[in-house]
């Protein structure tokens, strides 16, 4: 126990924000940037992927299934190797950690969270997408004003729960080095060397109060949608 | 006004509808009846295309609505249309249910579009409701919303599929009312219904459809007490007893 208030003594800086300010920013702070910088850049993505697997048009439908179930059937270790070495030779030029494990997570991410949004779309009534079509607003008008702020909505707590498992993933930046939390946590375990249940259970403490937190968020954004559904009021 | 020439539909194998000939006036109000699974509602969706036909054309104020270069989002807006289970948007006020296709389609201001509503939700006697949500409402008065944002877009001709179904009884009347006042206003409707008494009092024309046909066009007077195929003649007789 009081091992653990020591790393922390000593080490807690460096596992809270890495090297920053004399160095690049690393450990949890970085962790947050990856998972929220990744959700961010999926979600326009992942809008334009569900509304592109919803659509009967087949070559608009048929691509975006190609590549959400390929992604689908991919680890991400797997994208981050690939990002690690595509990703350089697409664009012709050496590109940071970061950047990398967030193309890989974007792209990941984009699979699932589309899924979630084609989903959130299916789960709307027909006779929504009717009565807007019946009012002559065109497929796209509908989409905006009916369909997906309907949509979006409903499916905030399975966005929620994307974010808890894009935050884990994003230990994976740890195999190229990416400073991120596991991996700072993986540095102060070396130069401990004789603590690594400590360090480890700190690191493990950490990921599970974060996600803890977010999923508490989910059970309350849930509880909040099923009133708004009884009885919606201003 | 509307026109159906030669119009066939199918589901698979199954004909839902059988070579439908029948032309609607500008300003008749024409009642469909005939028992469930007759295709009354299928024939009403097909007048904006909300169902694809097979065959045949139906032509609203002259223009065929599969014709090459028809533009259907602009042919929908000139056709009201009302559900039976009302479809209003529930992440909107009531105001803004009735504003947003004015906004989007016709353009209006939003200055325009919200007087608009509010003149219509004054008609319809909700101007009190335009703040609430539609799940804050009854099921007649979301219905009385639902027909203020369609005559928002002042379409020449209202289509209405089975507006009372989905009511409780007590709820059926206040809807009937709105819809009485329309067709005195002289607006040419065609209601789906099961309201033998609404439609004996504005109905010009009521159509009998049974399997997919049109089988009786006749006066309420006349169909109600003179029904002539043998099937309207078990129809009148069994919502005689209900």
């Amino acid at each position: 126990m009081f091992d653990m208030l020591d790393i922390l003594r000593t080490y807690g800086l460096q596992l809270l924000i890495g090297e920053f300010p004399h160095g690049p920013l690393g450990g949890l702070a970085l962790t947050l940037i990856l998972a929220v910088t990744g959700l961010v850049c999926a979600f326009p993505l992942a809008v334009l992927f569900g509304i592109a697997r919803t659509s009967r048009i087949g070559w608009v439908a048929w691509p975006a299934a190609g590549i959400v179930h390929t992604l689908r059937g991919l680890p991400v270790l797997m994208l981050i190797f690939w990002a690690y070495f595509i990703v350089p030779l697409l664009t012709g030029k050496p590109i940071s950690g970061t950047t990398t494990v967030i193309c890989a997570l974007v792209a990941y991410e984009t699979a699932f969270l589309g899924e979630v949004i084609k989903a959130g779309i299916l789960a709307i009534p027909q006779g929504q997408v009717e009565a807007a079509r019946s009012l002559g607003m065109g497929y796209f008008t509908t989409l905006r004003e009916v369909v997906l702020p309907q949509a979006l909505f409903n499916m905030i707590p399975s966005i929620l729960n994307q974010l808890i498992s894009l935050i884990k993933n994003t230990s994976l930046a740890y195999i190229i080095s990416v400073n991120e939390l596991t991996y700072a946590a993986y540095q102060v375990n070396a130069q401990l060397l004789t603590k690594p249940f400590q360090v480890y259970f700190l690191l493990a403490m950490t990921y599970f109060v974060l996600c803890y937190l977010l999923s508490s968020m989910v059970g309350l954004a849930e509880r909040r949608i099923k009133q708004k559904r009884q009885f919606r009021s201003l | 006004m509307i026109r159906f020439n030669h119009v066939n539909k199918w589901y698979g194998h199954y004909h839902a509808l059988r070579d439908i000939n029948e032309e609607i006036k500008r300003g008749e109000v024409v009642i469909v009846c005939g028992p469930s699974g007759s295709g009354k509602s299928t024939l009403i969706r097909t007048i904006n295309r909300l169902e694809p036909i097979d065959d045949g054309q139906i032509y609203v104020d002259g223009q065929d609505v599969r014709g090459n270069g028809v533009d259907i989002n602009k042919l929908r807006s000139r056709i009201g249309f009302v559900f039976q289970s009302f479809n209003l948007f529930p992440h909107m006020s009531v105001e803004r249910n009735v504003m947003l296709a004015t906004m989007r389609v016709l353009k209006l201001s939003e200055k325009a579009a919200r007087e608009t509503a509010m003149n219509l939700l004054d008609k319809v006697g909700l101007a009190a409701k335009a703040q609430s949500y539609p799940g804050q409402l009854s099921g007649g008065q979301q219905q009385r919303v639902a027909i203020a944002r369609a005559l928002a877009m002042k379409p020449p001709v209202m289509l209405f599929d089975e507006p009372t179904s989905a009511l409780d009884p007590e709820m059926v009347g206040e809807v009937l009312q709105v819809m009485k006042q329309l067709a005195a206003e002289g607006m040419t409707m065609v209601c789906v219904t099961h309201e033998m008494g609404f439609a004996r009092e504005v109905a010009d024309r009521l159509l009998f459809m049974a399997d997919g046909q049109v089988l009786e066009r006749a006066t309420p007077q006349d169909f109600f007490e003179r029904p002539q195929h043998e099937r309207a003649r078990k129809f009148v007789a069994d919502i005689r007893h209900a």
